[in-house]
Order: structure tokens, then sequence, then C-alpha cells
């Protein structure tokens, strides 16, 4: 579905990414590892056209969409929640999901996702009426999500979902990726939380300062001890 | 009652209120009342300053792009319009009169070279917004501030413009209007004031409004909602200046005298002043700063005796007095309505105590034996 081939992005002389290769398949989980400065968002931005690639291509359902603007990509049926959430604060929560369905007209179809997103986060129902930027850390996260899956995208991009959040709060988190994931949205998820991402995905790449240094089956990453040492703190 | 009765109804008021303070200000004045022309010339102006607050606070305000250049707009609105009409009205308005008669004709006119300097405005809007709204913040700034000087430096050059000496009518060689005619009266400026009140608020409100709050808000989640926000930038950009043009237009034909030291940087200076003492982002808000900013210095000139020469220094004091205790803006980002009132009773939803205990329950959903971890702040 999403294929990066041999991508490599620099910030002016510095190189953040070198020759990254991954690749996401119809219906999974891929969590993306990574310490602080590994390249996790780099990768991600690269993938929403926020960065250029200096090398190599993002392929998206066999297109090449290295080059597309940001903006085009909701239409092509990738979804973004960004890090740090990015929920317009001083909009409703209402008014949040609705600009999550920018692009459809359909009044009726927007009002269905929205009973949908208000169903997987019964919170965000609850204040409907209140302001973002009053939300907790959590219902941030879950009104950057709900927000993100008002466009139905086929890849929903997640970067650092779990970010500052109690680990109640983060439980819920995963819990609602397994639900997202469970009604066929292919997510691409970008964690610093390797436990919880590892529990959750199927797959998994871990990158190291711009590369790819692990990838495979998320279980089979988990009991992996260099990984354990590194990112489990086992 | 019907929407639509509902409007042609407030039209009608509008209309018949305009001309009654319009005539009240006139030199008859109503019914023996008159106002005297000091007072009528600072309500004219305070309109001039409603339309140049309220279209900036659709671009500052709303969109969050800070622009310190709306005073070169509003110059080459003023200058657009008074050209045409100075050198190219003079035939057309002679033949309208012998059709339409004297006061139609001159409206007519006056309409058209409103359209023109708002197109002008627009325009020139555009060609610096296309390349400059890619820059965030600052570098807008800067850029915004320089497209103005430019503007006015270049006009300040122009001969057939009156240069330096200021544009009060035709220059050699003699071929125009002698002097600019007074075209703006209450009417106009009330009218248009009015106008863009109703613009904006109709943008704000709107699918288009929710996108540039959006920008404002956060632009790259913006970007992410699939909101070209470069575009919505422009757009936004283009509309805020084309109304700086008309509020340029019609002080040409207000005050019959066109100078470049108005619309020095100063004038930019004063207009974000008002949107940012009224509240960025409310209407009523912008309104309220332009009527004050526009009143208070005038005001001030009838402090008694010594107090008088001190009146800047307290015009500065009390601006600085509003800012401590109301940061935000005299009305943040709320507007000042009917509703207003009635909601100011009730408290809003969204703060009631949800939950056990009145406990708000993001609260009781965190683990209570853990230290929540402190929200770390992404701005």
């Amino acid at each position: 579905m999403l294929t990066l081939e041999n991508v490599s992005v620099n910030y002016g002389a510095i190189e953040a990414l070198t020759g990254v290769s991954m690749h996401v398949e119809q219906g999974e989980v891929v969590t993306l590892i990574g310490a602080n400065g590994a390249g996790k968002t780099t990768t991600l931005r690269t993938i929403t056209g926020l960065l250029q690639p200096r090398q190599g291509k993002v392929i998206f359902e066999g297109e090449d969409i290295s080059a597309k603007p940001t903006h085009k990509l909701v239409a092509r049926g990738i979804s973004m929640s960004p890090e740090g959430r990015g929920v317009f604060a001083n909009l409703s929560v209402r008014e949040n999901l609705q600009m999550g369905a920018y692009l459809k007209k359909n009044k009726t179809e927007i009002a269905a996702d929205m009973e949908r997103a208000f169903k997987m986060f019964p919170r965000l129902k609850e204040r409907e009426s209140q302001k973002a930027g009053t939300l907790s850390g959590g219902e941030q996260q879950m009104l950057a999500m709900g927000r993100a899956l008002m466009s139905n995208p086929r890849l929903l991009l997640l970067d650092e979902p779990s970010l500052g959040l109690a680990p109640l709060v983060v439980h819920t988190i995963f819990e609602a990726i397994d639900e997202i994931k469970s009604k066929g949205t292919t997510i691409l998820l970008v964690e610093q939380n390797a436990h919880a991402a590892l529990g959750h995905s199927d797959r998994a790449y871990v990158l190291e300062t711009g590369r790819i240094v692990m990838e495979g089956p998320s279980k089979d990453l988990a009991n992996d001890p260099r990984i354990k040492e590194a990112y489990l703190g086992e | 009652m019907p929407t639509f009765i509902k409007r042609i109804l407030g039209l009608v008021i509008v209309v018949f209120l305009l001309v009654a303070v319009n005539a009240w200000m006139g030199r008859e004045g109503l019914f023996g009342f008159g106002l005297p022309y000091y007072y009528a010339e600072i309500l004219n102006l305070t309109g001039i300053s409603i339309i140049l607050a309220v279209s900036l606070n659709l671009i500052t305000g709303f969109t969050g792009q800070f622009s310190i250049g709306h005073a070169g707009f509003m110059a080459v609105g003023a200058y657009a319009s008074v050209f045409m009409t100075v050198y190219y009205s003079d035939s057309a308005e002679q033949w309208l009169t012998s059709l339409l008669g004297a006061t139609l004709a001159q409206s007519l006119v006056f309409l058209g070279v409103i359209i023109v300097g708002a197109l002008v405005a627009a325009l020139a809007g555009l060609v610096v917004g296309i390349p400059s709204l890619r820059l965030r913040g600052d570098y807008l700034a800067i850029v915004t501030l320089g497209f103005a000087e430019i503007i006015r430096i270049v006009i300040l050059n122009i001969d057939r413009v009156g240069g330096a000496t200021g544009f009060r009518g035709r220059v050699p060689p003699w071929d125009g209007r002698l002097i600019i005619p007074a075209y703006a009266n209450f009417i106009w400026i009330g009218g248009f004031a009015i106008i863009t009140i109703v613009v904006v608020y109709n943008i704000v409100n709107s699918d288009v409004g929710r996108a540039l709050i959006s920008i404002r808000e956060d632009e790259l989640a913006s970007e992410a909602m699939g909101v070209n926000t470069t575009r919505y930038k422009v757009i936004a950009f283009v509309i805020s200046s084309s109304f700086a043009g008309i509020a340029g237009a019609l002080f040409g034909h207000f005050r019959q005298f066109l100078h470049t030291n108005d619309f020095q940087f100063i004038r930019s200076i004063e207009i974000i002043i008002m949107i940012v003492l009224g509240g960025m982002g409310s209407i009523t808000g912008a309104v309220l700063g332009a009527i004050v900013i526009t009143i208070l210095p005038e005001l001030l000139r009838k402090l008694p005796g010594d107090l008088y020469g001190y009146r800047l220094v307290i015009y500065s004091a009390l601006l600085i007095l509003i800012m401590l205790t109301r940061p935000q803006g005299v009305m943040g980002a709320k507007e000042f309505g009917i509703s207003w009132l009635k909601r100011a009773q009730r408290r809003p939803e969204g703060d009631k105590p949800i939950g056990e205990k009145g406990v708000p329950i993001a609260q009781q959903s965190t683990s209570p034996n853990l230290d929540q971890p402190k929200e770390i702040e992404h701005r």
C-alpha cells in the first residue's frame, strides 16, 4: 500500500534519513520505533509531503507521492494525526471533527462519521461543544485521532499518540488503535513508547540515526535481546 | 417572520438610519439639530477605521497572518480611485447626469471608482500575497511592511498624482478635474462599514472561515485536513486588501486631498492597535477598537489646562493600561451581540462538571495513585 524506496532526506547539510526503505501493507498496523532524533517524525513528514526526499521515492497505492503537497493527500486516502496532536484549540470538539471532514460535502455522511467518532471516543461526545484547548491531553489525542478518521482514510498516520499522556490514557489510546485496525484501516504508527507500540502492531521498523537497523514482526522484535536492552529497558 | 423579510426590514432600517445620520451631519442639520463639522468628520473617519480594522482582522485575527502593510493597500485603493475620478470620470458623469440627474450620476461614478480602488488594491494584495504568504510569522510582517513602504515611495514619485505636493486635483497639463469632488458622505462610509462587517461575518461563519481559523490554530494540522493553506491565506489576504482599498477610496473622496504621509508605517500600526485592543478574532472587538482609537485622541484634546499638553502621554498610558488588564483585547475572541447578553447569564455547557461528585471525567479516568505526568506544551 505504502512503500518508501531508499529515501534520504536532508535538513540543509545534515542528513536526517539515509536510504530508508519500508513498506506498509493493506490492513496492517506497522510501527516505527526509535529514540529521539532517530528520524521518526522526519519519515512521517516525508510521507506527508512536508519534506521532499533528496533521493528515493514514496509510493502510495502505486503512485509516487513524494512531490505531492500535503493537502492533496487527504483526498487520496491518507490522514494524519500530527505530533503534539495539533487540535484547533479555539474551535469546539464538534468543529474540530468537522474540519476533519473538510473535503466532504455530504452532510448526512459527515453526521454519520461524527457519530462513529463519538462512539469510538464517548468522552468526545460529552465535550462536544467545549473548546478543544480546554480538553485534557488524552482527550486532545482522542480528538486528533477522531478528526483524522473523519475523512475515512485508507491509511492513518499516527505521530507519537502516547506522548505526554498518563499510563491509563495511553492504554485507552492503544485500545482505540486496535479498534481502528479491526475496522480495516491501515495504520503507520510512530512511537517512542516501544513497549506499547510493539504490543499493538503487526510489524515494526527500528530507526537509529536515520537508518533502519532492524525490522520484522513485532512479536519477534519484542523478544529480541537488543531491542529489550535498548528500547524496553529490560 | 421569514428570514428574507427580516433582512429586507433590516436593510430598510439601516438605510434610513444612515440617511438620517448623514442629514444630521450635513450643513442644514436634521430638524434644526446639526452636528458640528468637527464631530461629523470624526464620525466619518471612525467609519473608515472600522472598514480598515475589520478587514485587517480577517487576515490577522482570523487567519493568523501578521500583516503590517494595511496602510499600503489603503494607499493603493485611495490613489487608484481618486486618479480615476480626477482624470477619467468627468465626461462619464456629465453624460450620466443628462440621463439620470446629478445625484444618481454622482453615485454611479463614485461606486465605479470605489470598485476600481478595491480591484487595484486586491490585485496588489494578490501580487504581494502569492509569494509572501508562504512565509510565516515575522517574515510575512517584514515583507508586508516593506511592500507598504515601497508603495508609498513609488506614489511619492508619480507626478501625475501630485507627488510630494499631494494630490488635490489635476496637475499639469491640466486635463482633469480641478479638485477631487467630495463624493463620500456618511451614507457611503457608514454603508461600506456595515457591508464590510456583514461580509467578514459571513466569511468567518462559513466553511471558508473555519478553514481560515484552522490555519491560525495550527497550520500543519490544517494542511493535514486537506486545506490548501496557501490558497486560503491568499484569498483572505486579497479580500482584506480590497476592503482596505475601499477604505482608501472613501478616505480620498472624503478628505479631497491625498498625501503619502497619510499612509505611513504608523498608519498600519494604528490599525493593528485597533484590532489588538479590541480583540484579535472578534469582529465586534475590531469595531470597538476602531471607534476607541479614532475617537480617544480627539477626546483627549478636551482635557483642561496643563493636562492638554500631556494628551499623547495619557493616550499611551491608557492603551498600556487596557493591554495590561485585557491582554487578549477587550473582546478577546468573543463577539458582542444580543445573544451574548443572554448567554452571559448561564455558563457554557462545556464548563459544567461532568461525572461523579462533580469531578470532570478527565481527572477521574487517570489513575489517582500515579503522579500525573506534566503535559508537554508543543507550541
